[in-house]
């Protein structure tokens, strides 16, 4: 059986989303900037897209969508390009930006950047459950902060992140609000004027679109200066000839994700805690992160005495995909940055197994990976020094 | 994903020699959990003719270092102590059909596995052993300069990333960087001398 449990890494392509980007992949190749008929279509194709995410993230205006290659690109581009439309330190400006401590690479990457802009980067600690605490921003920020990034959910625990309450203190000292909602897309509902927030990013391949694209919401009225210059597509604020059908499939699959929003609360969230139980009655497993305030379709269990890889390569022999907290899975030597800031023990965080489903996740695939996992832990235990039966 | 050869999958999936050895007299435990991988060596040895008769491990770590453990308990099994001391982890590393570059480390612990338990069956305790070992070079993880100048000199290291890859030296803060190109560059310079 192939059980894939990876979809906070990436999602398939919807079989819906293929079939909407297909078409401009093939006969609608035309150049949107082009002024001919031949061109209309693929233009309909970019603004009924910007209108689908529009309507995903709750924006007031479709001009608010701006579309980028990646999560990535999202999150510098908002990061950047708002900051460089500010007087910068050097010239008296604000010069501080706060970033949580369990940011993605997309975001926590960017401090040495923005340290050689001239910037302080304050990093804000999460709480021994992986949340970040509001009172944590108000002790940090203040008349000097220039913009405070924090994500909305986290890929590791899928924590979710009080946004509204941090933009609101944020808002109080006139520093810009930026959310990198990579992870939340698609799992809970996006509100970006419930949550009030200037910037927020996401990407297509978490939700069933494809790989190399995604959006950013640019709240109207928010200074801003282009992060990739060039053309005058997007309205001048991003260049680069539109990805016109992976932006259709994007847009489908805002809208389908839109649909199923419900399904992921209530049905998979069942299937999760359902998978969850079950290995947890794995002797010495251990649930990292909230138990309530995280996504509906992440789990985060650590398998003391043992290391993340072989968990995972052993599963992988079994057909069931996930992915690990240890450092012996990437090229860091480090474990997961997320666990560790919260408090979890290097040994514990080198054995994290991270288990993320998704809307096409069956029951029958969670029945047989709960059956198959203690045989794997418990093969992997057998050669472990630290693990004795009793 | 790593790109593991045939052969540590296959000492992954079906380890060799492994477990503990009731009747060990020299056991070898290197690495720590914190910084992700600790091997165990046990060694059954002749002490009339120094022959390591039985050999198993025990391994907390990733399937390159399993199988590190694994291939080594087969290579040492019928080698004299003086014979076994011999392997280096490039043999290791040989004898597995190849290592990703960044999983060197688990050869090198193979080694050093080797010698702890060999250290241990003749009576060397490990604070002695310290002091034999050298200065603490990488404090992140407990790497020596001792330990540095070996791999250093047996796989011809020129670069503080290779340094890396095969000790984990500097690979976490960084701060140690610059001693271990001091290393590299006196191991380098004398390169017939025994440090």
């Amino acid at each position: 059986m192939f059980v894939y449990l990876d979809n906070n890494a990436t999602t398939g392509v919807a079989k819906e989303v293929l079939e909407t980007m297909l078409p401009y992949l093939q006969e609608e190749y035309g150049n949107p900037s082009s002024m001919y008929e031949f061109a209309r279509r693929p233009i309909k194709a970019v603004e009924t897209a910007r209108r689908q995410v529009a309507e995903f993230l709750g924006a007031a205006y479709e001009d608010e969508i701006i579309f980028t290659s990646c999560g990535s690109e999202s999150d510098s581009t908002a990061i950047l390009g708002s900051l460089q439309a500010q007087i910068p330190p050097s010239q008296g400006g604000r010069d501080e930006v706060i970033v949580s401590d369990v940011e993605h690479p997309a975001v926590f990457n960017l401090r040495k950047h923005l340290e050689r802009m001239g910037y302080t980067v304050k990093v804000l600690p999460v709480n021994k459950s992986g949340l970040v605490e509001t009172a944590a921003l108000e002790k940090v920020i203040s008349e000097k902060t220039a913009l405070v990034s924090v994500m909305y959910a986290n890929n590791e625990t899928g924590c979710i992140m009080p946004i509204a309450e941090l933009t609101e203190i944020a808002h109080r000292f006139g520093a810009l609000m930026h959310t990198d909602a990579v992870q939340a897309a698609g799992k809970i509902k996006l509100d970006v004027q419930k949550l009030n927030v200037d910037m927020l990013g996401i990407s297509g391949h978490k939700i069933h679109a494809p790989k190399g694209v995604g959006a950013l919401y640019l709240k109207r009225g928010t200074s801003f200066r282009p992060f990739l210059a060039g053309g005058h597509q997007e309205r001048g604020r991003r260049a680069g000839t539109e990805n016109v059908a992976s932006i259709a499939g994007l847009g489908k699959a805002c809208e389908m994700a839109n649909e199923a929003l419900e399904y992921e609360q209530t049905e998979i969230r069942r299937l999760r805690d359902k998978l969850e139980a079950g290995l947890l009655t794995i002797p010495y497993s251990y649930l990292n992160g909230d138990k309530e305030k995280r996504t509906p379709n992440t789990t985060n269990i650590s398998f003391e005495f043992i290391e993340g890889e072989a968990i995972l390569l052993s599963m992988s022999d079994k057909g069931i995909c996930a992915s690990t907290g240890s450092a012996c899975s990437s090229e860091s030597l480090e474990p997961s940055h997320v666990l560790l800031a919260q408090g979890l023990p290097a040994k514990l965080a080198h054995s994290a197994v991270r288990f993320s489903l998704s809307r096409y996740t069956t029951e029958s695939e969670i029945d047989y990976v709960i059956a198959e996992m203690p045989k794997v832990i418990e093969r992997i235990r057998a050669m472990s020094p630290f693990w004795h039966e009793n | 994903m790593w790109d593991y050869s045939e052969k540590v999958m296959d000492y992954f999936r079906n380890p060799r020699n492994m477990g503990e050895l009731e009747d060990a007299n020299g056991i070898g435990k290197v690495g720590s959990m914190a910084c992700g991988d600790v091997m165990y060596l046990y060694l059954k040895i002749d002490p009339k003719t120094e022959v390591i008769e039985k050999a198993t491990f025990k391994t907390f770590g990733c399937a390159s270092a399993i199988a590190s453990a694994s291939i080594l308990t087969e290579m040492v099994i019928g080698k004299t102590i003086d014979e076994a001391l011999k392997i280096t982890n490039k043999d290791i590393v040989e004898a597995l059909g190849g290592l990703p570059q960044a999983k060197f480390h688990c050869s090198v612990m193979g080694s050093e596995a080797l010698e702890a338990a060999v250290n241990d069956y003749r009576g060397i305790k490990p604070e002695e052993k310290e002091e034999l070992e050298g200065k603490l070079v990488c404090k992140c993880f407990a790497v020596t300069d001792k330990l540095i100048e070996k791999v250093v000199r047996e796989n011809h290291l020129t670069t503080v990333e290779e340094v890396t890859a095969y000790t984990k030296a500097g690979g976490a803060c960084g701060s140690c960087k610059e001693e271990i190109k001091e290393i590299i560059d006196r191991v380098n310079s004398h390169p017939c001398c025994n440090l």
